[in-house]
């Protein structure tokens, strides 16, 4: 199996994640559709250090988003919390405090 | 005689101290103000002593220097300026002290106070000035102080106008005296009076820098056409006039006038002009105060008038007699306007017509008032008699014949209108509502009234025949001396004698017929309404101001402030339309984003080969 076909995972894993990021309306949803696309993200990384010689350096950066992705999860869904106490909803379309 | 500085600066001290703790001194601040005049005054003397004594005293100290441009300040003491300390000292002493009774009443006492001091100082200022941007500073100075004293009582809407009017129509000539400044700049390379003076200027130049010097002068001294502020002056308090007509505001012009003789005498159109514009004002003035109803402007008129007729003198040359009746006409109008304040004060009105017989309850106003009314009226033998006739003579013997007729005219009218102001206010029967009112007005008016009538009366005589015309032989300048001109002399006599006489029957016997003159004569409607210059003015001068005015306003709001207002709309609109971009939802601009990125790639894909 070549590169390509991990890169074409990869692309289709971006692809998903962020056609949800861009359409789901639950805040909770959009957290899910990020993960995906890092996950896509990381794929990319892995293949390409899979099939560079001697290089490790994408499992390592991998292994960072791993940790980042965690982290981001865990303030992600600490906002989603507050966004709904405030906001008494989750749903994205509604909530546009920015709004000038 | 370098203190002679301290004579302006003591009342401009009084005046600081005043502003700032006048509120404090309260009933007590009289002390502050007229010591400082008190002592100006001796210091005054002491000057007119050593003066008289051959000493005069010019000291320059450069003031700042730009570029070419050197300025100095100074103080230049001669013959002349010693004179005009006297005047103003005395005169604003005397006023002062009335004043303290006068104004017992008023809520803003010091600051009264405060002002008459500026007022003085500014004016001693001016006549020590050694150089004339230092002299129109001071003149300057004692129009704001004019302005501010006139319309004392603000909360009175006449005496605001009145300040105002007088405030504008003076800087009208101020103009000129500006202009003037700068002529004489350029002629002569600096502005120090002495230098200025010697100067041997080109005639078209002295006829331009002494035309407007006079045009600044005509503003002041209240000349024709200039002389409308000075009626409605009237509205400041009583003592302010007096001292207004007296001793400081319209002595500068002919002071400036007076001090700046030799320009005028290097321009034969100037003297003429002077002369001109003084038989003019002179007439017009003692024709309107022929049928005026209120004391004071009575007064203001015969001020007007016989302004004009020191001009007359000026334009005919006879320097010294100007300067004469300068003096005898500041002490016996002083003396007429603070009478007038004592009358008003206890009649609380100041139509004459509804006085009368008041001489009986105030002996002492109405006898000081005579002396003043009689010297005014050239009343043989008093101050008034003498220095008219200077000026009568001068301009006889200069054969400016038109001028010497309605000199010798005035002088009638004057003798008239004054005759009537007297016998209507101080003669016949009391009205029934005045009985109980009337009154003598506190010794600290009537012991000024009673000081100023022996120079009212008297200090013309140090300038008469009698005493060789020690006056003017005092201040001559390039004149030869005095000839007694007897039938000059007999002529002015018989007006003075005529115009009194007259006004004695008409107003105190009865003898005339009381509806001889139609009030609907046309003639008597027009010196009534004062030829109708305000009208004039309102309509000629005011109305076209006023309407630019509103034509620029209305330029200014709708064109520059649309240009202003539109630039503001237009940003607020095109935020507006850029604003719907800005929803406020991440997901739209994550897909904006990842719409550029996509177009991005393609870019780079296609053009740039990556």
């Amino acid at each position: 199996m070549g590169l390509e076909y991990y890169l074409a995972l990869s692309a289709i894993f971006f692809g998903i994640g962020l056609y949800g990021a861009l359409t789901r309306r639950n805040a909770v949803a959009v957290l899910l559709s990020i993960e995906i696309m890092l996950n896509g993200a990381t794929l990319n990384l892995v293949s390409f250090s899979r099939f560079t010689p001697a290089k490790s350096t994408g499992q390592v950066f991998t292994l960072f988003i791993m940790a980042v992705a965690a982290a981001e999860v865990a303030v992600g869904l600490a906002l989603v919390f507050a966004l709904y106490r405030a906001a008494k909803t989750v749903d994205v379309d509604e909530i546009d405090m920015l709004r000038g | 005689m370098t203190y002679a500085w301290l004579i302006p600066a003591l009342p401009a001290a009084s005046f600081i101290i005043l502003l700032f703790l006048g509120k404090r001194f309260g009933k007590w601040s009289h002390f502050v103000s007229v010591g400082a005049i008190l002592s100006a005054f001796a210091i005054s003397s002491f000057i007119l002593y050593q003066v008289i004594g051959g000493r005069g005293s010019e000291v320059l100290i450069p003031w700042l220097s730009i570029g070419e441009l050197d300025l100095n300040v100074g103080i230049l003491i001669d013959r002349l300026t010693a004179v005009m300390l006297m005047v103003v000292t005395s005169v604003a002493s005397l006023v002062q002290i009335y004043s303290v009774g006068y104004m017992k009443e008023d809520r803003r006492y010091h600051w009264y106070f405060a002002c008459l001091s500026l007022f003085t100082a500014a004016m001693l200022m001016l006549v020590l000035s050694a150089n004339y941007v230092q002299m129109y500073a001071s003149w300057e100075l004692v129009g704001l102080c004019s302005y501010l004293l006139i319309g004392f009582w603000f909360e009175k809407k006449a005496a605001a106008d009145a300040a105002k009017k007088a405030f504008v129509t003076t800087r009208i000539g101020d103009v000129g005296f500006l202009l003037g400044l700068v002529v004489l700049y350029y002629a002569v390379g600096n502005l120090d009076v002495g230098s200025v003076l010697a100067a041997r200027l080109a005639p078209a130049v002295a006829t331009a820098a002494s035309l407007l010097l006079f045009l600044g002068a005509m503003g002041k001294s209240a000349q024709f056409p200039l002389h409308v502020w000075l009626p409605d002056a009237m509205e400041g308090p009583t003592p302010v006039s007096a001292l207004i007509h007296a001793a400081t505001m319209v002595a500068a012009g002919v002071y400036l006038v007076a001090r700046s003789y030799p320009i005028f005498a290097a321009s034969g159109v100037a003297m003429d002009v002077v002369a001109g514009i003084g038989a003019v004002t002179a007439l017009m003035a003692a024709t309107i105060a022929l049928v005026q109803r209120d004391i004071k402007r009575i007064l203001a008129y015969s001020t007007i008038s016989q302004l004009g007729l020191m001009m007359i003198g000026l334009g005919v040359g006879a320097y010294s007699a100007a300067v004469f009746h300068l003096t005898t006409h500041a002490f016996f109008k002083a003396l007429l306007f603070l009478g007038a304040g004592s009358v008003i004060h206890s009649a609380h009105t100041q139509d004459i017509f509804e006085m009368g017989g008041l001489a009986k309850k105030m002996k002492g106003t109405a006898f000081t008032f005579a002396v003043g009314g009689l010297a005014l009226a050239g009343f043989p033998g008093l101050s008034g008699f003498w220095s008219k006739e200077g000026i009568l003579t001068a301009a006889f013997v200069k054969g400016a014949y038109p001028v010497f007729a309605a000199a010798l005219l005035t002088s009638l009218l004057t003798a008239f209108y004054v005759g009537r102001l007297y016998f209507v206010v101080f003669t016949g029967s009391m009205r029934k509502n005045m009985q109980a009112k009337v009154h003598e007005s506190p010794l600290a008016m009537v012991a000024p009234l009673a000081v100023l009538a022996f120079p009212a009366g008297l200090v013309g005589l140090i300038g008469s025949p009698l005493f060789g015309n020690a006056f003017q032989g005092f201040l001559r300048l390039g004149e030869s001396g005095e000839h007694v001109n007897l039938m000059v002399m007999g002529l002015s006599i018989a007006v003075a004698l005529a115009g009194l006489g007259f006004a004695w029957i008409k107003y105190s016997t009865g003898l005339l017929p009381s509806g001889l003159i139609k009030t609907s004569n046309p003639f008597f409607l027009l010196l009534k309404n004062k030829y109708y210059l305000d009208e004039i003015y309102t309509r000629g001068l005011v109305a076209p101001v006023v309407g630019g005015s509103r034509a620029l306003f209305s330029f200014d709001s709708g064109v520059v402030d649309g240009a202003v207002n539109g630039t503001a709309w237009l940003t607020s609109k095109a935020g507006d339309l850029v604003r719907r971009a800005q929803r406020g939802q991440i997901q739209d601009y994550g897909l904006v984003m990842v719409l550029g990125i996509i177009v991005l790639i393609f870019w780079m894909l296609t053009f740039a080969r990556l």
